[in-house]
């Protein structure tokens, strides 16, 4: 940076940890989704291809298993990470699910999901979204569901013999069919939907890394998240969220990788949609 | 009255004188007639009384006839000699006389009788043998005859009937005696001699006596017997003067009698009494074709073809092997005729090796190598072809293309892609060979386990047959026989599998080994590429259930080339594949745990109701997967239509607030002023902050 010039401040709307996990999580998922998807598809081309790719059968499924271990990992962290959250900033539980950044869909979120419908079909102005808009709030939803269903019938697959002594052996073909078609729905789900809706928006376009830088230029701020914007100015917290924007190489580096990500995802996508149109069995 | 008295005396004794004279001049008349006969006639006092069809006497509680027939005795070669000829001991001994002593040929017939002595049979009766033949059990007693006439009782032609009547099977003589021999007068009576003897009345012919002598008769230990080894070339060169002619090869003349001891003798070729009519009818030494033979210039004018023969080859073939009989060139070129300048040109037709090979000319003959071959096909291998001509050599010989290590390389000049057999072949097995070679066969063959599978193995060496010819050794219903003469264990456990049509009763078709291992190909079957191909052969015939396999997770990760996960025959079984309904199925009520336990350690009968063969797509046979499916796709379709509806209205919008975007920039951009005021004013602002 040329000495003198003042760096840019942006908005916070990440912490460190936070960052860290999505990028964990997006590693373990793409991990999950090619690997999984091989034995899913086994009967294409691509499949047996990408399974040589990945050092033969076998290797993928270790490559799966651990995988699945950082994903737990994440899941986990993020739990303790709220749990923190809510000793240092909510207090307690209750406040940490109703105070007004929750996660938690509430009553506003259906007005807005009906503003917003409005809006799509031009019968209304764009609803003036808060800090978590209901999208948001659906796909970070979608996340403990997934890992509740994929993550239960994936350790009763992992562990056939020890889930046996519990439930009958034809519960494993159940468990199969339910792991791989919602793993079908996360993966068609996230790298479509949440592609969009969150990273690839026109207006956003090429790519919103806010998720991997933590921060957001201010105008973006006051744009996206109006009600927000108006909450933190009003309240005088806005200045002691914001921060130095990264350097450029910086946000090149972490741009260069969201694009492989969202490369290996739409990639996923087409085999997916090549694999149930043309060779589905 | 005393006159009287006295007159009737006198008259009384006149009559008994007269009587008296009466008696005597009978008496003297009938005695004088006696001695009269008994001049005429030898041993007339003795037939007096053996002349009497009913004289006997009893000996050791037996009846024993005393008869003697006077006329053979008077026509016989003794006749003249009367019966003290013989009988010396009763010379002047009063009548009836007791027992006589035994008669003693050799007082006359000395030679015969030392000979006899020195015999085996002379030994046996000095031992007291009561089986021991003496002089009358072979030539008779009183009616002896010259051998030559033929009411002689060892004429040439009933001399096997003489020995035969100890020397027969059933005999106590062949029970109780060790003689090396068996059924030796049912042998000689169909050997050559026996033939011309018995059955075409030729004297000359050789009887028993001819080879063993008359009364010298020793074991062939003996090395004075005649047939003794050293003896027996003598004893048949008696007749066989001429032999060394078409013997010349192995007796080389002089050598013959020479070194008995090393030289076969006759009866290690011809075995005694079964000497056989031999089927060449003029031999030849090898040296005659020599002659010309050796020439390497030695041309047939016909399609100057060379006509070379290297003795060496030959010297070094099968066929002159040491221990073993030694063939002459005519006794495969027969046909020869040796009193010709020339003796081969009477030769009309090829070798014959079933001359001698005859079981192996009819294997050949039924082959489809045979049959060709009595096509007149010009690609038929006929016996050369494999085993080679003058150079032929046994298969246990690494240099023989017979042997087992070059049997692939010998099939292969006809039967490899490209070649003669391979080019009319219209069956669905391609590049045998490169396959054979590659196989775990070849492999082992290579590494020298001449025990190992070769061609001739599975298809045999000379009955080859087409595998849909039902007496082919590679027919369907053969080859786990064939395949079983090695794999006997595999064969075992096979034949009691479902697969067996014993077992399961089936006329449809059933695989046999081939079906799963290939025929050429087969490699072991730890190998990867066995056990990724070995699901879509299962699938050839079980096409639904390898179908569903492919649905599960075995079979899903055995498509991406998995090859730990269990395939068809971990779970099945291999050779030993039951119903799963069979007790004796690896998949059993009772064995399936056991049989999942065998990669999932701890498995138990829950674990094994694992579905394997589950499909989603059966709502009867599986419904709850099926159902599931069906859940699981309702709520996908709902989420992505839900979602996908959701993004495509959003686009228009969000397109407009890019363009906005874009136009508000370029407005900014415009006015740079605006920009740095704004960054002033929140400069300004963060001071004050501070």
């Amino acid at each position: 940076m040329p000495k003198g010039e003042v760096p840019e401040l942006q908005f916070v709307r990440f912490s460190r940890l936070q960052r860290i996990l999505h990028i964990c999580m997006i590693v373990s998922f793409m991990c999950l989704a090619l690997t999984g998807l091989t034995l899913k598809f086994s009967y294409t081309k691509w499949a047996a291809m990408l399974s040589h790719l990945l050092g033969g059968f076998e290797n993928a499924g270790y490559i799966h298993r651990s995988a699945a271990v950082v994903m737990f990992g994440v899941f986990i962290t993020h739990l303790v990470d709220l749990y923190r959250s809510k000793k240092r900033e909510h207090g307690s539980w209750l406040a940490l699910l109703l105070g007004p950044d929750s996660m938690m869909p509430n009553r506003r979120d259906l007005t807005e999901l009906v503003g917003t419908l409005k809006w799509f079909v031009g019968r209304g102005e764009r609803p003036a979204y808060g800090r978590w808009t209901y999208w948001e709030k659906f796909d970070y939803f979608a996340v403990f569901w997934g890992i509740a269903v994929i993550g239960s019938t994936g350790l009763t697959l992992w562990f056939p013999v020890f889930f046996t002594r519990f439930i009958p052996g034809s519960f494993l073909n159940v468990a199969t069919i339910i792991h791989s078609d919602e793993a079908l729905l996360a993966t068609g789900f996230i790298f479509t939907v949440h592609f969009f809706n969150t990273h690839l928006r026109p207006e956003k376009f090429p790519m919103d890394i806010t998720v991997f830088t933590g921060r957001m230029p201010l105008e973006e701020l006051e744009r996206d998240k109006p009600r927000e914007y108006e909450a933190l100015v009003a309240s005088g917290q806005l200045e002691e969220n914001m921060e130095e924007a990264y350097q450029p190489i910086v946000t090149r580096t972490i741009r260069a990788f969201a694009w492989a990500a969202l490369a290996v995802g739409f990639s996923i996508v087409l085999w997916i949609i090549y694999a149930m149109l043309f060779a589905y069995r | 009255m005393a006159e009287t008295k006295v007159a009737r005396m006198k008259w009384c004794a006149g009559l008994r004188i007269i009587v008296a004279t009466l008696l005597a001049t009978v008496f003297a008349l009938v005695f004088s007639e006696c001695r009269a006969r008994a001049a005429d006639q030898p041993g007339a006092e003795c037939l007096a009384c053996h002349g009497e069809k009913s004289m006997s006497t009893t000996r050791a509680g037996r009846t024993v006839s005393l008869y003697v027939d006077g006329k053979k005795f008077a026509s016989s070669i003794h006749g003249s000699f009367g019966c003290t000829g013989c009988h010396a001991d009763l010379e002047g001994k009063e009548l009836p006389h007791e027992k006589p002593a035994r008669v003693k040929c050799g007082t006359c017939h000395a030679t015969e009788q030392e000979q006899y002595v020195r015999s085996l049979h002379g030994k046996a009766i000095a031992r007291g043998d009561p089986l021991a033949p003496s002089c009358v059990n072979c030539h008779g007693n009183h009616d002896i005859v010259p051998v030559k006439d033929s009411r002689s009782a060892v004429a040439p032609l009933k001399v096997p009937f003489i020995c035969g009547q100890c020397h027969q099977e059933g005999t106590p003589v062949s029970r109780n005696r060790p003689i090396p021999q068996d059924n030796i007068l049912e042998n000689y009576s169909e050997s050559i001699h026996g033939e011309a003897l018995l059955k075409k009345g030729l004297s000359v012919a050789p009887n028993c006596a001819t080879c063993h002598t008359a009364h010298l008769i020793l074991p062939h230990t003996d090395p004075a017997s005649s047939i003794n080894r050293r003896n027996i070339a003598a004893t048949c060169t008696k007749c066989h003067s001429q032999i060394e002619t078409v013997h010349r090869k192995i007796i080389r003349g002089e050598l013959w009698e020479k070194q008995a001891n090393v030289l076969p003798a006759c009866v290690d070729c011809h075995q005694p009494h079964k000497i056989r009519n031999v089927f060449y009818e003029l031999g030849m030494a090898n040296a005659d074709c020599m002659r010309c033979h050796a020439d390497e210039k030695l041309r047939r004018a016909r399609d100057g073809r060379s006509m070379y023969v290297n003795i060496d080859e030959v010297n070094h073939s099968r066929h002159s092997l040491e221990g073993l009989k030694k063939v002459a060139c005519s006794q495969c070129h027969s046909e020869v005729n040796a009193s010709r300048v020339r003796p081969c040109e009477t030769i009309t037709h090829e070798v014959d090796c079933t001359a001698c090979h005859d079981e192996i000319g009819k294997q050949y003959v039924g082959s489809i190598h045979g049959q060709l071959a009595g096509k007149n096909n010009p690609n038929a291998p006929s016996c050369k072809e494999c085993h080679g001509t003058h150079g032929v050599l046994g298969k246990q010989d690494p240099q023989s293309p017979t042997f087992a290590v070059n049997v692939p390389g010998l099939c292969a000049r006809c039967h490899r892609e490209g070649q003669k057999a391979a080019v009319r072949y219209t069956g669905t097995q391609h590049e045998i060979i490169a396959n054979y070679t590659e196989s775990i066969h070849g492999t082992l063959l290579k590494n020298g386990l001449t025990v190992t599978a070769t061609c001739t193995s599975c298809h045999t060496a000379h009955h080859i047959l087409p595998r849909s010819d039902p007496a082919s050794s590679v027919n369907a219903n053969n080859v786990p026989a064939t395949c079983g003469q090695c794999h006997h264990g595999i064969e075992d456990q096979f034949e009691k599998s479902i697969h067996s049509k014993r077992v399961s009763g089936y006329s449809k078709p059933l695989p046999a080994c081939n079906d799963c291992h290939t025929a050429h190909a087969i490699h072991r079957t730890d190998e990867n590429s066995f056990r990724l191909n070995v699901m879509t052969t299962c699938g050839r015939c079980h096409e639904k259930i390898a179908q569903t396999y492919f649905d599960t997770y075995h079979g899903k990760v055995s498509k991406l080339g998995y090859t730990k996960a269990a395939k068809c025959y971990d779970c099945h079984g291999a050779h030993d594949v039951l119903r799963v309904t069979d007790p004796r199925s690896h998949l059993s009520r009772a064995n399936v745990a056991a049989t999942c336990g065998k990669c999932h350690a701890g498995a138990t009968r829950r674990f094994a109701g694992y579905l394997t063969h589950a499909t989603h797509h059966d709502p009867k046979k599986y419904p709850f997967l099926f159902y599931t499916f069906w859940g699981m796709t309702t709520l996908l379709l709902v989420t992505f239509v839900v979602g996908g509806m959701h993004t495509l209205l959003w686009l228009p919008r969000a397109f407009q607030m890019r363009r906005e975007l874009r136009a508000a920039e370029a407005k900014l951009a415009a006015t740079p002023e605006t920009l740095a005021g704004k960054r002033k004013e929140s400069d300004a602002k963060e001071s004050t902050n501070a």
